[in-house]
């Protein structure tokens, strides 16, 4: 069995608290830094373990990290990005429930590495649990002199604060999460200028995703040969899998990077349930482009999923069996993004407006025989030609269901009514 | 401590008085229940804000309820993997046994029924939120028990 590096404590009946985390070696890492590492050895471990960013673009870590410049009067932030919206995706509230300070810790070190004083994780607001563990956990890190003034006796000033979303998956697209920090409404920036550059209050601004952060102190513990002798080279690491949907054992299982879809699904998830079988599955929360059971033997890291037309995304994974009619899970898809769309640009505003109107045509039987190249022509005109990436994971998995399920489309139309309503 | 000295220690956290209108709604709303619009003008003064950067955000974001909401707010998550474990029959079953529809509150005033975007427990699904606390796994008869608990 693959040792648990990250859920290591999730199981734990107090993991939550100070002293269990203790107990498991928890800030063994932060002391080491502190004692025997300049941030700059810091930046380059990261960039020598090759983790890349879990929120889902795979960013090197490192190489954003080292994009933060180095001469500059302004204060640098760290945010930490728990908003975790993508339907499917669970695990970054699973690790700040459970184990918060495994995501203070990390981002202690983080903050260290990069310069900053003051780190802000956005969590959303619906997380109740998870707020108070964190708040709780930063209390404890305070009183224990892991946070605060002269962390751990050193020359290091480094505090945490919550702050909590308030119901907007756009908040996750790290440019609206920082004008939603600035008390405005979360609408996306342009970038450039990316964060790392001018972000939080124009300064300098790393932001990553829980999960990302919470590799940090192991990697720091273990070396980076230990991170990238998991999996493939290119996309290694301990890895997060939410899956969820129409299976046996839904739940996060921590696997390496790289793990086939298909192992995942049947021998960790239990397979499909009894009498049913897998048809379709999306592999990174709804952003990412579904794959057809044929398709189940790809690899579940960053290349692997690009080179079949799909994502890793927050590998939020779903699955849909042949119960299921695909135009009804793809209409709910693209009702999602419609709903969630900011509205600053005409392509997703309007676009997925008017495709969500074809797709509950099409879903109610009444579909006719040019909305599927409708659909089509509503994907090239959103897909590229958006602010923020909402509207490409829009068109993007719209499009592979087009692609895979043509099929079903074909049938509603035909048949005038939904197949899988008998 | 007071809603002023609650709101003055969120925006304590901040450089900019800006960036505590979002935790100083939902300090507002922890404390009465939704944001009506003296309440939302009491927090643009403390902050000492512009009042239209309060209402933008109380607009924007769905958390905020600028309408008054039952006593139990009843979120039910209708997305993908809910809807995957059957969300779309319990919304039917919540709808018959309340009366009511999406959106809606009960004469009584004691329950608001909603459907929302995924909670971020698919594993669990379907799941519903009331309140601080999430119900996974839920079928009718899981339920109903809820229901009666409430009341
Ligand atoms: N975890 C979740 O709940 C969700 C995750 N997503 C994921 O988000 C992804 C898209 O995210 P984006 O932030 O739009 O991707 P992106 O590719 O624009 O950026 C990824 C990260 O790298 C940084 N970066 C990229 N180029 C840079 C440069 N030249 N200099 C400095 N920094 C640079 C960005 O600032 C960002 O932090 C999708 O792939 C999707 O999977 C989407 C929705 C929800
Ligand atoms: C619409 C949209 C929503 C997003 N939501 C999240 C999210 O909830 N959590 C997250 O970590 N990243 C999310 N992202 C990705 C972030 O913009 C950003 O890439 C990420 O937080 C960077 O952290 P990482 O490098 O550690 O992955 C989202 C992106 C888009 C376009
Ligand atoms: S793509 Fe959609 S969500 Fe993103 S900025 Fe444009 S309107 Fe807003
Ligand atoms: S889809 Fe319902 S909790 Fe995620």
């Amino acid at each position: 069995m693959f040792e648990r590096v990250l859920l290591k404590n999730v199981d734990l009946p107090d993991g939550h608290l100070l002293r269990s985390y203790e107990a498991g070696g928890g800030y063994g890492a932060l002391a080491k830094v502190l004692r025997e590492h300049t941030p700059e050895e810091i930046v380059e471990l990261v960039k020598q373990s090759n983790l890349r960013g879990r929120g889902g673009a795979g960013f090197p870590t490192g190489m954003k990290w080292s994009f933060v410049p180095k001469q500059t009067a302004k204060p640098k932030y760290l945010c930490c990005n728990a908003d975790e919206g993508e339907p499917g995706t669970f695990k970054d509230r699973i690790i700040m429930e459970r184990d918060p300070h495994q995501l203070i810790e990390g981002l202690a070190v983080s903050g260290y590495a990069i310069g900053a004083e003051t780190a802000y994780v956005y969590i959303r607001g619906e997380y109740v649990t998870a707020i108070r563990r964190l708040e709780q956990a930063i209390a404890e890190a305070r009183d224990a002199g892991y946070l605060g003034r002269g962390v751990l006796g050193s020359d290091l000033n480094f505090d945490v604060h919550i702050h909590c979303g308030a119901g907007a998956y756009i908040c996750g697209e790290e440019t609206a999460m920082l004008e939603s920090l600035e008390g405005r409404r979360a609408q996306p920036r342009l970038k450039p200028p990316f964060p790392a550059v001018a972000g939080l209050y124009a300064s300098p601004t790393v932001i990553n995703n829980v999960e990302t952060l919470a590799c940090v102190p192991h990697i720091v513990a273990r070396g980076a040969d230990w991170f990238r002798g998991i999996g493939p080279d290119k996309s290694p690491g301990p890895k997060l899998y939410c899956v969820s949907g129409q299976v046996r054992r839904p739940g996060l299982y921590e696997l390496p990077m790289g793990i086939a879809l298909r192992e995942l699904i049947e021998e960790h998830a239990g397979g499909p349930l009894p009498g049913r079988k897998v048809k379709a599955v999306i592999p990174g929360g709804v952003s990412a482009p579904v794959i057809p059971e044929t398709g189940l033997d790809v690899g579940m890291d960053f290349e692997s999923l690009a080179a079949v037309g799909s994502m890793l995304g927050s590998a939020g994974v779903i699955v849909v069996d042949d119960t299921t009619c695909m135009v009804k899970v793809a209409t709910r898809i693209v009702e999602f993004f419609h709903h969630e769309s900011c509205g600053k640009c005409t392509p997703c505003r309007e676009g997925l407006n008017w495709a969500v109107k074809v797709l509950r045509r099409i879903e109610a039987g009444e579909g006719t025989a040019g909305d599927l190249e409708q659909l089509d022509m509503l994907c090239k005109g959103i897909f590229g030609n958006t602010f923020c990436a909402l509207g490409d994971g829009a068109a993007m998995g719209l499009r592979a269901a087009l692609k895979h399920f043509s099929d079903e489309f074909v049938a509603h139309i035909e048949e005038h009514r939904c197949p899988f309503h008998s | 401590m007071t809603m002023r000295e609650k709101i003055e220690a969120a925006a304590a956290r901040y450089p900019s008085r800006r960036s505590a209108i979002m935790p100083a709604l939902l300090i507002a709303q922890k404390e009465h229940g939704h944001l009506p619009g003296p309440v939302l003008e009491e927090v643009a003064d403390i902050l000492g804000v512009e009042r239209i950067w309060v209402y933008e955000l109380a607009t924007f974001y769905t958390l905020f309820h600028t309408e008054p909401v039952g006593l139990f707010h009843l979120q039910l998550c209708d997305n993908v993997s809910c809807m995957l474990c059957g969300a779309e029959a319990l919304l039917g079953h919540l709808e018959a046994t309340l009366g009511i529809g999406k959106g809606e509150t009960t004469s009584d005033g004691l329950f608001t029924l909603s459907t929302v975007e995924c909670l971020g427990a698919c594993e669990m699904a379907p799941v519903m939120q009331v309140g601080d606390d999430y119900h996974g796994k839920l079928d009718a008869a899981r339920l109903e028990a809820l229901l009666k608990d409430f009341r």
